[in-house]
């Protein structure tokens, strides 16, 4: 008896979920008039504000509960039916999959942004095949099964014809099931460790030869000797500095000249080179100190493929040691313009960065691209951009022409539909993006200009260097082992198969 | 005396809200009125009901706000997850026999530990075995030097932070921070295929029930009760000879095994675990569900855990900028408000209509003679909880602030007899708290 209160709160609230999880409506759509169900139950239940209730009572007056609840529900159903009209053939749906909350936010809103802005400048210019693009942004929350979730639901549920997401690897990692077995579509912007080549995903991004391997080659010109590695401790750092101490060693630079330690298996096999700190560490000490030490007979340079915040302990710590980048160059795989509106610049000039694109790229297509960008920063309405003390990047910049060379492979096809679309890309499509020509690879990369920067005191950088049209290859390790150690070159061609 | 486990009517609508779950929803998802994603949603929901359960039975039922549930819950994940690693087999991109994250990591040869994950029936096993050995070696520390209250949740925090730092080390073996995904294969079959998500489906609702319907027997008994005494008074359950640490390390070793069978569960229909599931904010959330839903009820961290979810899934789409303020108002409301949560709604509502009706009564009867502000101050949020908190059940609470223990007895509280002279003054005293568990203060009040 006492129980009957509880089972209809039961009932209210998986009709409330129910109702909640089957909502569809893209923001776009959403009107001011949707109110989220838990708030409606959270605005009843304030008024009684009680708190400690004899059992009598619930049997008292029983009517009060059910008429509460059934008003709850009935006012959810409206936005359903919103949802349901939002479908005509007038767009096309484009979804997009990043985190705008958590952790990761501060980096993968501005691709949202720039998304946002090709989006808003394709319409303007009519569209995709006459169709209005119709963004769907979702939150991935820096949640990496969220992640899946929310890719899961772009692709059965608001039925978009392509996907601009994710930052992580491990973000990728988590979707990729869910596109290849929807078969969807993923473009992907954010430089990663390749050693992947899903059917279902394009990688605008920066292959390891495509960054890595073009900056060591420039330290090499410069004459470098030592290598010291270091990086958090996650995939991309890990296997970029494998495949580094492959190339290295190819390049003839002995194994001792290569700093950070390794690891190595049972049958003392090489499995991890470079030093590794988790997310979040602030004491670099030690790691400094023993840089010093290897960097002791000069010529030596510091590959840093350290995450977000923990630059600015490694950089205090490193300049508090007396280095600078005339003794011991830094060159960072991870900070871009955009990083440095959380990282003090100062602390970084003179230091390297590699890259696709530079904001100071001195070429009209990309002034153009940097103006129209601000001007729609300056009025755009979609709530929550940040609009002061913005920059373009290459993430940012590879996005933007993830969207073009979409646009371009479904014109090209005729349709929206995922494999035709693929073809198209596989056979080669050129932009001519901010950044210099990018041109689309039939391994699902791009071919592009890599640059060579020196950071400047107000976080931008100067170029020093540009690598014309790189062809981008995900799958290196292994490739550079011949000319390198024997046992370490063993291991990677059986990784390799 | 003895209330009964279940009614009547409670095993009429448990019964059917199982039917519901474990062969409705599964038909309907196979004739096509349920999608397959919102089936599978609805899967993972579950899997949050079971860590919400598992908190619950520690801190609504036993007075130990554990911060380190979803600890547990991954470790049952990736129990579960190494199996399902190991029957990718030579799926992965590499086509290799061992998991893509260890070819990229240069291994050659599968580690010792992972061979006997190619038996479903060990990482079964494992499941169940690994949290509960954790849970026992710690609790059976913190227990022993009774540790208890924010130090024991400052602990349990602590615990579950090493074991994510420790799993996010590439060395572990475990994937890092990638984790485990991609999974294809389960008994043979597809993992991602409609039939097998929906047997998945239907062992997590199966799972659920069963969690359900044994912490319900469990709270009723008489284990139940010294659980709650334990909560109470602890200092009484000890002088009444009762080994209070052991009772709690049953508690904590259970619900550590009832998480982690929900994190076998969870990675299986959500295709992916990584060390993120660790960090203390997912065992925060389980908190917050819990809250949300009625701690010190069984059914409260079922509905917190599922609307919670839902509600989350629903705004991270709809209102990408502004779930996060949304959520975060509704749980303030919810812990200003509604101290028994979502469960604790009806109480409120008749209540609320109990003191109207008086208050027209009283206003018809006779002029009114006092502004006793409890009354009409009901609809005005600011100044009612605090005030009006007081009036319904003065009785209660006064003898449950002022003094702990019952006048009702005659026989001295501090007087160690015999077990049964001292159960039936523990009766009373347990008996009234599942209706006044939120205004109990000490497990959570930091």
């Amino acid at each position: 008896m006492k129980l009957k209160p509880r089972i209809l709160t039961i009932a209210l609230c998986l009709g409330l979920a129910a109702c909640g999880s089957e909502e569809g409506s893209p923001p776009a759509a959403g009107t001011e008039t949707e109110i989220p169900p838990e708030s409606e139950v959270v605005e009843t239940g304030s008024e009684p504000a009680a708190e400690i209730e004899p059992e009598v009572a619930m049997e008292d007056s029983p009517e009060t509960p059910p008429a509460e609840p059934a008003g709850t529900v009935e006012e959810d159903d409206p936005p359903a039916e919103v949802a349901g009209a939002a479908g005509n053939g007038e767009t096309v749906k484009v979804g997009v999959l990043h985190s705008l909350s958590g952790t990761m936010a501060i980096s993968e809103t501005s691709l949202r942004d720039v998304l946002l802005f090709a989006f808003d400048e394709i319409n303007a210019n009519g569209g995709v095949m006459g169709r209005m693009i119709e963004p769907v942004v979702v939150d991935g929350a820096s949640d990496w099964p969220l992640f899946a979730e929310r890719a899961r639901g772009l692709l059965e549920q608001d039925q978009v014809s392509v996907v601009f997401g994710c930052w992580t690897s491990v973000s990728r990692k988590f979707v990729l099931p869910v596109f290849e077995e929807l078969d969807g579509l993923l473009f992907y912007p954010v430089q990663y460790e390749g050693e992947e080549m899903s059917p279902n995903i394009f990688y605008t991004a920066e292959a390891v030869n495509q960054q890595a391997i073009p900056a060591v080659d420039y330290m090499l010109e410069q004459g470098m000797e030592k290598f010291y590695l270091l990086g958090s401790d996650y995939v991309y750092p890990r296997t970029t500095n494998l495949v580094l101490m492959e190339y290295l060693l190819s390049k003839g630079v002995p194994l001792e000249n290569i700093g950070g330690g390794f690891d190595r298996d049972e049958a003392g096999n090489i499995t991890s080179a470079g030093k590794y700190t988790p997310f979040g560490h602030t004491d670099y000490q030690q790691i400094v100190a023993e840089i010093q030490q290897f960097a002791a007979g000069g010529n030596t340079c510091i590959i840093n493929t350290l995450n977000g915040d923990t630059n600015v302990p490694f950089f205090r710590e490193y300049a508090a040691a007396g280095m600078t980048s005339d003794t011991c160059p830094v060159v960072s795989f991870s900070i871009s313009e955009d990083e440095f509106r959380g990282l003090p610049a100062r602390q970084l000039v003179g230091q390297l960065g590699c890259w696709t694109y530079f904001m100071s790229l001195n070429t009209p297509a990309n002034q153009q691209f940097v103006e129209n960008f601000m001007n729609w920063l300056a009025g755009t309405e979609v709530a929550g951009i940040e609009k002061e003390n913005r920059v373009t990047c290459s993430p940012m910049v590879l996005s933007y022409n993830g969207v073009y060379l979409w646009k371009k492979a479904v014109e090209a096809a005729g349709t929206f539909d995922t494999q035709p679309v693929l073809e198209q890309l596989r056979n080669g499509i050129s932009f001519d993006g901010p950044g210099g020509t990018v041109t689309t690879q039939e391994n699902h990369h791009l071919t592009k200009n890599v640059y060579i920067g020196e950071t400047l005191p107000n976080g931008q950088f100067r170029v020093i260097r540009t690598f014309d049209q790189v062809y981008g290859e995900p799958f290196l390790l292994g490739t550079f082992a011949g000319g390198g150690e024997e046992e370490a070159g063993a291991v990677e061609e059986d990784a390799a198969e | 005396m003895k209330e009964k486990t279940f009614s009547r009517t409670h095993l009429l609508i448990l019964g059917l809200l199982s039917i519901l779950l474990i062969v409705v929803l599964p038909v309907a998802n196979a004739h096509g009125y349920i999608s397959n994603f919102q089936l599978n949603t609805w899967g993972k929901y579950l899997c949050y009901a079971m860590l919400a359960i598992s908190v619950d039975l520690l801190w609504g039922y036993t007075g130990l706000l554990s911060l380190g549930q979803a600890m547990f819950f991954t470790l049952g994940g990736y129990m579960f997850g190494m199996h399902l690693m190991l029957m990718i087999g030579r799926l992965g991109s590499y086509q290799s026999d061992l998991p893509d994250f260890m070819v990229f990591s240069g291994l050659t040869t599968l580690p010792s530990f992972w061979q006997p994950f190619y038996s479903f029936s060990f990482s079964m096993l494992m499941v169940v075995l690994l949290p509960a050995l954790v849970a026992l070696a710690f609790g059976f520390l913190a227990f022993r030097a009774r540790i208890k209250g924010v130090y024991f949740s400052i602990l349990t925090q602590a615990l579950t932070y090493s074991a994510a730092l420790l799993f996010f080390r590439n060395e572990l073996m475990m994937g890092g921070d990638n984790g485990f995904t991609g999974f294809r294969r389960l008994f043979g079959a597809e993992i991602r295929s409609p039939e097998v998500q929906r047997w998945l489906f239907v062992a997590t609702g199966i799972a659920l029930v069963a969690t359900y319907v044994f912490c319900r027997w469990l709270t009723r008994s008489k284990f139940g009760l010294i659980q709650q005494a334990v909560r109470d008074i602890e200092a009484r359950v000890l002088f009444s000879g009762y080994s209070a640490a052991a009772f709690k390390l049953f508690v904590f070793v259970l619900s550590a095994v009832i998480a982690s069978i929900g994190g076998a569960l969870y990675v299986a229909q959500v295709g992916s675990i990584n060390p993120n599931a660790m960090t203390p904010d997912k065992s925060l959330e389980a908190v917050v569900w819990c809250a949300v839903g009625g701690r010190g009820t069984l059914v409260g961290p079922i509905i917190g855990a599922v609307s919670v979810n839902a509600a989350k899934s629903w705004a991270t789409q709809a209102y990408p900028d502004l779930w996060l303020i949304m959520l975060g108002a509704i749980f303030v409301l919810v812990v200003l408000f509604m101290p028994r949560g979502l469960v604790g709604l009806p109480a409120q509502f008749a209540w609320a209509g109990r003191r109207i009706n008086a208050f027209i009564q009283e206003r018809r009867g006779r002029r009114p003679n006092s502004d006793d502000d409890g009354n009409d101050g009901g609809d005005d949020d600011s100044g009612g909880p605090g005030t009006s908190r007081q009036p319904p059940d003065p009785p209660t609470e006064a003898s449950a602030m002022s003094d702990p223990v019952p006048a009702d007895p005659p026989g001295d509280p501090a007087n160690p007899h015999a077990r049964g002279q001292t159960e039936p003054p523990l009766t009373p005293a347990a008996q009234p708290q599942p209706r006044r568990t939120s205004a109990d203060p000490d497990p959570s009040t930091p």
